[in-house]
């Protein structure tokens, strides 16, 4: 029962991250055509094109080069701009994280993820890689030191979950995109103002100059409303998966005070992650940026948010705590099933 | 042409059914090495917390007794059903010598049994994880030869209902433990 829910969830994934990478070469496809009409190296002339498209070329070379590039090492380039390490049994407390993640994977039937760390007091964690056979989970210093055993299994327990239903590969995918559209967008405006603007002397008609200019005016607006909508993207996947893997947690430690009591604890911490960047924070199992993580709630808060409020997902696993067999959500029908089998 | 098309829907059916049959057999084995595997790996550690703790827990003896000597059955035990009488004693004298540990505070100062008690503590778990996941592919694969109509290819081909691990009643009863002694709470 279990397993199957993760296959399909696996299967969605899959397809997702199959959408974006396409939306994604559209979106350079997109921006490197306009810019080739901006820059006047092709032109549409009594309905034939002429001249040869070389931005939209090397923008759809990039794009593809970057996907190929973050399916394949996306997990190593997050984890350097966290600047995380390799951690290695070297305190006891190590030690337990090490044998957590483990038991983790075991309860979750997944190889284990190979363990990172990050220097940082604020307690937070987060999963990537492209499959669980290549997935890491990393964790700040500040998780290792202020969490009970109890609680890192309830939080490493939702890192699995994100690892056994493929999430880690398209919120790894949309990281790196994230970064590749705000480069992208950054790229057309030097160009735009400081370069091949109307530069290349090719007579045309007024007619064909209007339209020249309300081409570049597309160009500018996509590539300023590009990185918005991509965060804003980002934002929408991670949301819905949050409540989903913090229900599978519970499912694997059969335990919701776990995860309850590992929330509650960090809800009441304020110190923000220094190395939570807007590209990465959608990974986190906890909003790691300042002044974003309140329960503030309605349309405009959620659309601006990577996470669900902190305290609505504390109520539901106050709900599954409290109400036993009250099968508030599909994870407590799971559990208690597989529990009394 | 109708007919054909059918006969190799048909086929291909009982082709995917059946593989699917044999995966989840596979993976109920599997899991069950898994259980194997930690059984093993707590068979290793007694002798070695036994003999870090000994020195410090003269009083204990009926305890420490009662560990070595649910291992020694388990070791040699001459079948299935026996072995697991004897594991499940093992689970319940360790949780009470963890219990007892807690009134000797030398021990808390004692690094290498500090480092053999989380061993324990991270097998314990595992062994309880590992359970757990048997439990839930058994269940995975009982559905499936019992529901129709993979049951007709089930019972065809000699497929037969695995048993799920059940532990010692009073074994039950608890819930996961955090056997460190350690409260690291900032």
């Amino acid at each position: 029962m279990a397993s199957s829910n993760f296959r399909s969830l696996e299967a969605t994934n899959r397809r997702e991250t199959a959408v974006l990478v396409v939306a994604f070469m559209l979106l350079f496809g997109a921006l490197g055509l306009g810019l080739d009409f901006a820059a006047r190296d092709i032109a549409i002339i009594d309905g034939q094109l002429i001249g040869f498209p070389v931005l939209t070329i090397a923008a759809l070379v990039f794009a593809g080069i970057e996907s190929i590039v973050s399916y394949y090492s996306g997990a190593s380039l997050v984890l350097l701009s966290v600047h995380a390490r390799p951690l290695t049994p070297d305190t006891p407390k190590h030690q337990m994280v090490l044998d957590v993640i483990s038991e983790m994977a075991t309860a979750a039937r997944m190889p284990a993820p190979k363990p990172y760390l990050i220097d940082d007091q604020s307690p937070n964690a987060f999963a990537t890689g492209r499959d669980p056979a290549h997935s890491v989970i990393c964790v700040t210093q500040g998780l290792v030191d202020q969490m009970d055993r109890e609680e890192l299994q309830g939080v490493i327990g939702h890192e699995m979950s994100h690892v056994a239903d493929y999430d880690i590969r398209t919120m790894m995918m949309i990281a790196v995109m994230v970064g590749g559209i705000a480069m992208l967008s950054d790229f057309v405006y030097r160009w735009m103002f400081f370069g091949g603007f109307g530069a290349r002397g090719r007579s045309n008609s007024g007619r064909d100059n209007q339209a020249a200019v309300l081409i570049t005016v597309a160009v500018i607006v996509l590539a300023a409303l590009a990185p918005i909508f991509s965060q804003l993207l980002a934002m929408a996947v991670s949301r819905q998966r949050e409540y989903l893997a913090d229900a599978s947690s519970v499912e694997f430690t059969r335990n919701p005070r776990a995860l309850l009591r590992a929330l509650e604890h960090i809800a009441k911490i304020e110190s923000p992650l220094k190395q939570g960047t807007a590209g990465t924070a959608h990974l986190f199992i906890v909003n790691p940026r300042e002044g974003i993580r309140e329960d503030s709630e309605g349309f405009l808060a959620n659309l601006f948010s990577t996470h669900p409020p902190l305290g609505r997902r504390i109520a539901r696993l106050q709900a599954l705590l409290g109400a036993a067999g009250a099968g508030t959500l599909d994870a407590q029908a799971d559990a208690d099933t597989s529990a009394s089998s | 042409m109708v007919f054909l098309i059918i006969v190799v829907a048909i086929v291909a059916w009982v082709v995917f059914a059946y593989n699917r049959l044999v995966s989840l057999r596979n993976q109920v084995d599997n899991s069950w090495r898994q259980i194997d595997v930690q059984l093993k790996r707590r068979h290793d550690l007694i002798p070695n917390l036994i003999e870090a703790v000994k020195g410090y827990m003269q009083f204990e003896r009926d305890t420490l007794t009662q560990v070595v000597e649910a291992r020694a059955k388990a070791v040699s035990a001459p079948d299935q059903a026996s072995r697991m009488a004897a594991e499940s004693q093992i689970t319940t004298g360790l949780g009470k010598l963890m219990a007892v540990m807690e009134n000797y505070p030398q021990l808390k100062a004692d690094g290498n049994v500090l480092k053999l008690q989380e061993e324990l503590t991270t097998t314990e778990n595992q062994i309880a994880f590992a359970r757990q996941a048997y439990n839930d592919v058994v269940l995975d694969l009982n559905t499936r030869i019992q529901i129709f109509p993979t049951n007709l290819i089930a019972s065809n081909f000699g497929f037969k209902a695995a048993e799920y691990f059940k532990g010692a009643p009073e074994e039950q009863a608890v819930p996961k433990v955090d056997l460190s002694m350690t409260t690291p709470r900032a």
